[in-house]
């Protein structure tokens, strides 16, 4: 059994690192979208495997433990049914003549390679092999986005571009300085930048350069988490783009480098001497949720309005991971799942409004449930979701992140619950305005999409609410020991 | 004696690469910035290969080589022939005044002197130093990406922040290969990406200023 689990995770980078390639020579877009979903599936399954196959000896290059587990089994489902999506809503961008075919070659062999960044990252037990692996998965985003060249695709890909490179530039400053810390006690060469020797040692190291290392990671991969005041490229992205990317990248890519951060964050907890990150990722946290909260009510655009939410919800994951400790950690990393897969279903949803409206701009979109029944039924149980109501998944993450900070710290969940409170009252404005009232007249209502657009929805609003519901115990095992480990 | 005189080289190598970052803020034409950075290339190299030589670790080697070729030669050609075609070689481009702009400069490099030095006191002095000259580049980059206006602008200081990286990271004794290599090829990479932009921004505006994109913003009507 124990080579079983190192070839899952061979899988799951080898598995859209050829269907890249395939993709690239494979003209007529039917079958690349076909390709594209039967490939993400596939990784998704090899993925699942990895549970069966237990822990592995870490190599000095991959290595799978409980915690990058979780990441990555949510990452390859998102990514499977995003696929699914994809096929569909290229299908009618093409139609619509926004997307050439030529483009879309180029788009599906991007997917591909994209998930390969973001499965490598998770796999990696190498910090420069990480770092190499986010500045794939970004500069691949940074392509899709630019997909449709409007000005505005073309701003936001720069923007987008541009923050992003300075931010994964200050992150890998900030592994040069881990190594520079963990060189005299590990030794020169390799051994120093492997992530599981890095922990084994982390107690002899200089504090004051991992502190140093720290602030550059936090900033450095935190611009990727879109936490403010570095968040300006993530709305911009998301609405600019292809809805399947603005998907993946919410619900994903985010997460990508919400896990660099947690993976310094457990060596920095190794280190006695070290700052406690707990205050830095505490502040960074509130500051994002109480600012995105705010500018929820200032957006004209549907799928900004949502992005702008999803620096909201990073805000409250790394607040919980900041504030630490065994309940925290499990709410943050609850909220993580809850929060990808309801994100991703309400971006399917508002892909196809959007579609179906033919704009973004929310004043002239409304009464979805009118025209669109289940379409629009969908997206008010996912944004209720969003929102926090019960009996969702995302009300009990909060719920349980909410009580642990009233335990731990009455005074840092005030402005946490405000938070929480106003962009609470946004999304619901929001959205009663998207779902009811007359259909604008002027438009035509374009035509429903078929069922098998609604199932990737469907199938994630599903699990968030059996999580609210209920959690099978092997699960908050699983959670619970995971979250021992991020400490 | 060879130990200090091997300290004095690299620490005025990697002095001069915060030199040249400090002439690349105030250049004001394109072809001059182009050739400014140029320079800082070649100043990167010599620094990295003294550090090949110091720490008696060839594969630095190769890394002086990708700066020297990529970084000094093939780049600058490929940026000038974008501007020259693009007909933007006498654009005057900086958002912020010169002076204010050396001046801020000026107390970045003073600030991650007196932050690095205060932190890695314990640490190899060879390595300390360069790392603080590299923190002062990489700040200085930055600096320029804020103060720059124009697109070319924006990315010649973008690079420059890469060369306080790779000085970094040749500064720290037995960095694995890998990572240099992926610096480097992330340069290219990077390149790759932004001359696909810079097409596209050409394409559909007839200008590289950034400020045009501002118009754009899908937030306004």
């Amino acid at each position: 059994m124990s080579g079983f689990p190192f070839d899952a995770t061979v899988a799951v980078l080898v598995v859209p690192a050829v269907a890249a390639a395939v993709l690239a020579l494979l003209p007529g877009y039917r079958a690349a979208a076909r390709v594209n979903v039967l490939a993400s599936l596939t990784t998704f399954l090899a993925a699942l495997s990895l549970f069966a196959g237990g822990e592995g000896e870490a190599g000095n290059y991959l290595f799978v433990d409980e915690l990058n587990i979780v990441f990555i089994v949510l990452n390859t489902f998102v990514g499977f049914t995003a696929s699914v999506f994809s096929a569909g809503y290229i299908r009618h961008e093409l139609e619509m003549g926004r997307i050439s075919p030529a483009n879309l070659r180029f788009y599906h062999a991007m997917y591909q390679t994209m998930m390969f960044g973001m499965n490598l990252a998770f796999v990696a037990n190498n910090i420069g092999l990480m770092w190499v692996a986010v500045e794939l998965a970004t500069l691949t985003t940074v392509l899709m986005v630019g997909l449709y060249r409007t000005h505005e695709a073309l701003e936001a890909a720069w923007k987008y571009f541009i923050l992003g490179s300075v931010g994964i530039a200050l992150a890998l400053f900030g592994t040069i300085l881990v190594y520079m810390a963990a060189q005299p006690v590990v030794g020169e060469g390799n051994d120093a930048m492997v992530w599981t020797r890095l922990v084994e040692a982390a107690a002899g190291f200089d504090p004051g350069l991992l502190n140093l290392a720290f602030v550059f990671l936090l900033i450095g991969y935190g611009t990727k988490v879109g936490l403010a005041p570095l968040h300006a490229w993530l709305p911009d992205a998301h609405a600019e783009g292809p809805t399947p990317i603005s998907a993946v990248l919410s619900g994903l890519l985010l997460n990508v480098a919400l896990y660099a951060v947690l993976r310094f964050k457990i060596l920095l907890a190794a280190s006695p001497g070290a700052l406690a990150p707990g205050p830095l990722m505490v502040g960074m946290g509130l500051v994002s949720l109480v600012f995105a909260a705010f500018m929820l009510y200032r957006r004209r655009d549907i799928k900004r309005l949502f992005a702008y939410s999803s620096i909201e919800h990073m805000g409250i994951i790394v607040f919980a991971f900041g504030m630490g400790g065994p309940l925290a950690n499990f709410a943050g990393l609850l909220h993580m799942v809850m929060h990808s897969l309801t994100k991703s279903a309400i971006f399917y949803c508002v892909g196809h409004i959007a579609q179906i409206r033919g704009t973004q701009k929310l004043a002239e979109i409304s009464g979805v449930t009118v025209t669109h029944p289940a379409l629009g039924w969908a997206f008010l149980v996912g944004v209720a979701a969003i929102a926090g109501l019960p009996p969702m998944g995302v009300f009990m993450s909060e719920f349980l992140i909410v009580t642990s900070t009233f335990a731990a710290a009455p005074l840092l969940a005030v402005p946490l619950v405000a938070g929480l409170v106003v962009a609470f009252g946004a999304l619901t404005m929001r959205a009663t305005g998207i779902a009811f009232g007359a259909p604008p007249e002027n438009r035509p209502a374009g035509e429903a999409p078929g069922l098998a657009a609604y199932l990737p929805i469907y199938a994630h609003l599903a699990l968030v609410l059996a999580a609210g519901l209920y959690l099978p115990p092997a699960l908050v095992g699983w959670f619970r020991h995971v979250a021992g480990i991020l400490g | 004696m060879t130990g200090a005189l091997a300290f004095d080289i690299a620490h005025m190598l990697a002095g001069g690469l915060v030199l040249a970052s400090f002439m690349l803020l105030y250049q004001d034409r394109l072809h001059g910035l182009v050739n400014t950075y140029a320079l800082h290339a070649l100043v990167l190299t010599a620094s990295v290969a003294w550090q090949a030589w110091a720490q008696g670790a060839p594969h630095l080697y190769i890394t002086a080589l990708v700066a020297l070729v990529f970084k000094a030669l093939v780049i600058p050609l490929a940026l000038h022939r974008i501007i020259r075609r693009l007909g933007i070689h006498r654009d005057i481009e900086n958002a912020v005044g010169t002076g204010l702009t050396m001046l801020t400069g000026m107390g970045l490099v003073a600030l991650s002197m007196v932050v690095m030095l205060r932190v890695t006191a314990e640490a190899d002095p060879l390595a300390r130093e360069d790392l603080a000259m590299a923190l002062a580049v990489v700040l200085l980059g930055l600096l320029m990406m804020v103060t720059r206006r124009n697109a070319i602008g924006q990315v010649v200081g973008f690079m420059s922040l890469e060369n306080g990286l790779v000085l970094a990271a040749a500064g720290a004794r037995g960095m694995p290969l890998v990572v240099e290599i992926s610096v480097a090829f992330s340069v290219l990479v990077a390149f790759i990406v932004i001359g696909i932009v810079l097409f596209r921004i050409r394409e559909r505006f007839d200008t590289v200023d950034v400020g045009a994109l501002d118009d754009f913003r899908g937030e306004r009507r």
